[in-house]
């Protein structure tokens, strides 16, 4: 009797060649590296040995490929959104479905590599820190199925933003820490979750979420996120036999946007477009477009575009999503700018609330609101770019974290009757004012064909 | 290269004891309190001060740090206070060090901010987020500004870590003794102990000052019995956090400065 050992598929996304980038100590031209206490160097050389060994184990890769497919749903559809297209100047438009993952965002496919990872070396707790909660969420989900304790951190103004998801962290039996330093956001959770892993780095893995932070995350974080653009790749040429003329994501720390673009930086005729978050406008100061609005300097262990005063103190961010609220950008980011390989380009809070209310309209997906950051992006796009042009967004999240902050900025729920006076509408809208309701005649867009 | 940290470390091991090192940040509560406070310091015997640059994300510092350092940023406290700082504690005998993490350093430009630390008075730089790898600009024109540059070693550090860092610091060598960020603890722990044998194995001629944990005269004493200098920081800002003031700091002073003489 003979048994084979199970064989990882030929096509699995960490077995592709990467970019040309980060050099062996993690630099992206001149972006990214290590800036952090030599007390975490001897925990990111032991990451970064562990993960390269790990990314071309057999079974590691046939474990997270399966994990992929029987835990998470992978692949993710690809679904057009024609009655959303005719918004977009004539354009086509192909969301990636990131937002029918188990935990409901991208976040997932990088967490089940990082816990594996943690297992790897040995260690039984991990931390994270976690913004709109769906990296939480998805850290605790990784933890409770791995067996793993599980500490979150998250800024005391995203505890209350994000209600919903401090409530399934829990649930799944992670210790949530609402964090009261600094401005109480995600740079703040993060600093903590910096601070815990110094303290506690010989029994604890830190699960970071996005792209940033020093070598190894940003590297790594993108081989666990390629796998929605090497998807997308495969199915856009399975379903329309080309590639799409521009893809599209929504730029927190850059995780979702470098999962999706990777796959497409050698086709050098797709147009990369990241959509940052503008807030109340570039131009008013208050938004979190660190690339569009930034310059580059070292935050949180590497050096990339951020959000700086003339002192070189970070300046708080501001978006309604609250995943996108962050003064920083993954580095990688920074040198895809830089050479012009990739275009980033802001998004008000209102222009992504109307492409939310849009999508849920004509098409019936609620989309989380960093997700409509690149909805907006597409409306506009399309516009420019005309009929005929393809575009391919990533819907790296869905909108039930969102509900009650959409509520409030439209003026839907009874109790939140957008009137000028209702704290608590102008509170979740955070512009200061809550937006107008739908329907509103200023809103035309989403009106067209599709009343309330 | 003369170094003024390396001359006055070794002037306290002349007299057969350890360097006394007190970390205090710009700006809180005010400016001018600040360097009140550091000048009591120096009063109250204080060799070095750590001139604490203001930093919006000090990852490597704890609550109490934070705390102060936060009214300090919302002040728009920044490098022009830092230098007067810097005059002050020249000024006052003691020799002053910048402590910072980098982005406020680069922010104001590598070169510039070599070459005016020099002009005020400055022995250097302690720089606790960067690590000799990435510090390139910082090694080119703290040469050429002849000042001194002082890395973190820890623990967890290894072998070939530890000399690649030692080979690049200037003045002394920081180690933490505790695995863990800025903070007062009731043990130093024997973790530092073992950080300064090795250190000294690679490096004989580098001084070694152990700092994050050290809040009495008797932890000071402690620690003063195997490291070249016993650097206090929280415990210094605790006590302008708790309203005695530049007063409560000269007293703190002099409880440490007995023990550093103590062993
Ligand atoms: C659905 C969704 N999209 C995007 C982001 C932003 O992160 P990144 O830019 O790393 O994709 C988040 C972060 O919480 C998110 O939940």
């Amino acid at each position: 009797m003979t048994t084979t050992a199970p064989v990882p598929p030929s096509d699995a996304s960490l077995s592709r060649p990467r970019p040309e980038w980060p050099d062996a100590t993690g630099h992206f031209g001149p972006y990214g590296g290590r800036f952090v206490p030599e007390a975490l160097i001897a925990a990111l050389d032991e990451l970064s040995e562990a993960y390269e060994a790990m990314r071309v184990d057999p079974a590691f890769l046939v474990e997270f490929e399966r994990l992929h497919r029987d835990y998470t749903g992978r692949p993710s559809p690809i679904t057009e959104v024609p009655r959303f297209a005719e918004h977009c100047g004539g354009a086509r438009v192909l969301l990636k479905r990131e937002d029918l993952n188990h935990t409901g965002s991208h976040k997932i496919n990088n967490v089940l590599g990082q816990a594996l990872l943690t297992k790897r070396i040995g260690k039984k707790r991990v931390i994270a820190e976690t913004g709109a909660g769906q990296h939480g969420v998805a850290t605790a989900t990784a933890a409770a199925l791995m067996g793993l304790e599980c500490t979150v951190y998250m800024g005391e103004e995203d505890t209350r933003r994000q209600a919903l998801n401090v409530a399934r962290m829990r649930l799944l039996g992670a210790e949530v820490i609402p964090v009261t330093t600094g401005s109480r956001t995600l740079k703040d959770a993060i600093n903590e979750a910096f601070r815990d892993w110094v303290t506690n780095v010989e029994t604890t893995n830190y699960v970071f979420g996005t792209v940033a932070g020093p070598h190894p995350f940003p590297a790594m974080v993108r081989d666990f996120q390629r796998v929605i653009g090497d998807e997308a790749r495969a199915q856009l040429l399975a379903r329309e036999g080309r590639l799409p003329d521009a893809v599209l994501a929504c730029v927190g720390g850059g995780s979702n946007a470098i999962g999706i673009f990777t796959a497409f930086v050698p086709d050098a005729d797709v147009r990369l477009v990241g959509l940052e978050a503008g807030g109340d406008g570039v131009e008013t100061g208050r938004h979190a477009s660190s690339i569009t609005g930034g310059d580059p300097g070292v935050l949180h262990g590497a050096r990339s575009y951020l959000l700086q005063d003339a002192h070189g103190q970070t300046v708080e961010s501001h978006s309604i999503s609250a995943g996108l609220d962050y003064p920083g950008v993954g580095p990688e980011h920074s040198y895809l700018h830089d050479m012009g390989r990739a275009e980033y380009r802001p998004v008000t809070d209102s222009q992504a609330m109307e492409a939310f209310a849009l999508l849920c309209r004509t098409e019936g997906i609620i989309p989380a609101i960093e997700s409509a950051h690149a909805l907006a992006g597409a409306i506009t796009l399309g516009k420019e770019m005309g009929p005929d042009a393809l575009l391919l967004v990533n819907l790296s999240g869905r909108g039930d974290k969102d509900v009650e902050t959409a509520s409030a900025w439209f003026g839907l729920a009874e109790h939140t009757a957008p009137t000028d006076g209702d704290e608590r509408a102008v509170e979740e809208g955070r512009g200061g004012e809550p937006g107008p309701p739908l329907g509103d005649a200023d809103h035309t867009t989403v009106q067209d064909g599709d009343a309330l | 290269m003369n170094s003024q940290l390396d001359t006055r470390i070794g002037a306290a091991k002349a007299e057969g004891r350890a360097a006394l090192i007190a970390y205090l940040p710009v700006g809180y509560p005010d400016v001018p309190t600040s360097i009140e406070a550091m000048v009591a310091a120096v009063e109250g015997g204080a060799d070095v001060v750590e001139i604490g640059v203001p930093y919006s994300d000090p990852g490597m510092d704890g609550p109490t740090i934070q705390e102060a350092v936060d009214v300090a940023v919302r002040a728009g406290v920044g490098m022009a206070d830092v230098l007067s700082a810097v005059s002050a504690v020249a000024a006052a005998g003691a020799v002053p060090v910048v402590m910072s993490y980098w982005n406020p350093i680069e922010r104001y430009g590598v070169e510039r901010f070599a070459t005016d630390l020099a002009a005020a008075g400055g022995a250097g730089a302690i720089t606790p987020d960067l690590i000799p790898d990435e510090a390139g600009a910082w090694l080119a024109a703290s040469d050429a500004a002849g000042l001194d540059r002082v890395f973190l070693v820890a623990p967890s550090s290894t072998d070939a870590r530890l000399a690649m860092t030692l080979a690049a610091c200037r003045g002394f060598v920081y180690a933490a003794s505790t695995m863990g960020v800025t903070g007062t603890r009731s043990t130093v722990g024997d973790t530092a102990q073992a950080l300064v044998t090795r250190t000294r194995e690679v490096a004989p001629d580098l001084a070694v000052c152990v700092g994050l944990g050290v809040s009495d005269g008797d932890q000071a004493a402690e620690v003063a019995g195997f490291a070249d200098g016993v650097i206090v920081g929280s415990a210094y800002v605790r006590q302008l956090l708790d309203g005695h003031g530049p007063a409560g700091v000269r007293a703190l002073s002099e409880d440490l400065a007995a023990g550093v003489r103590r062993r």
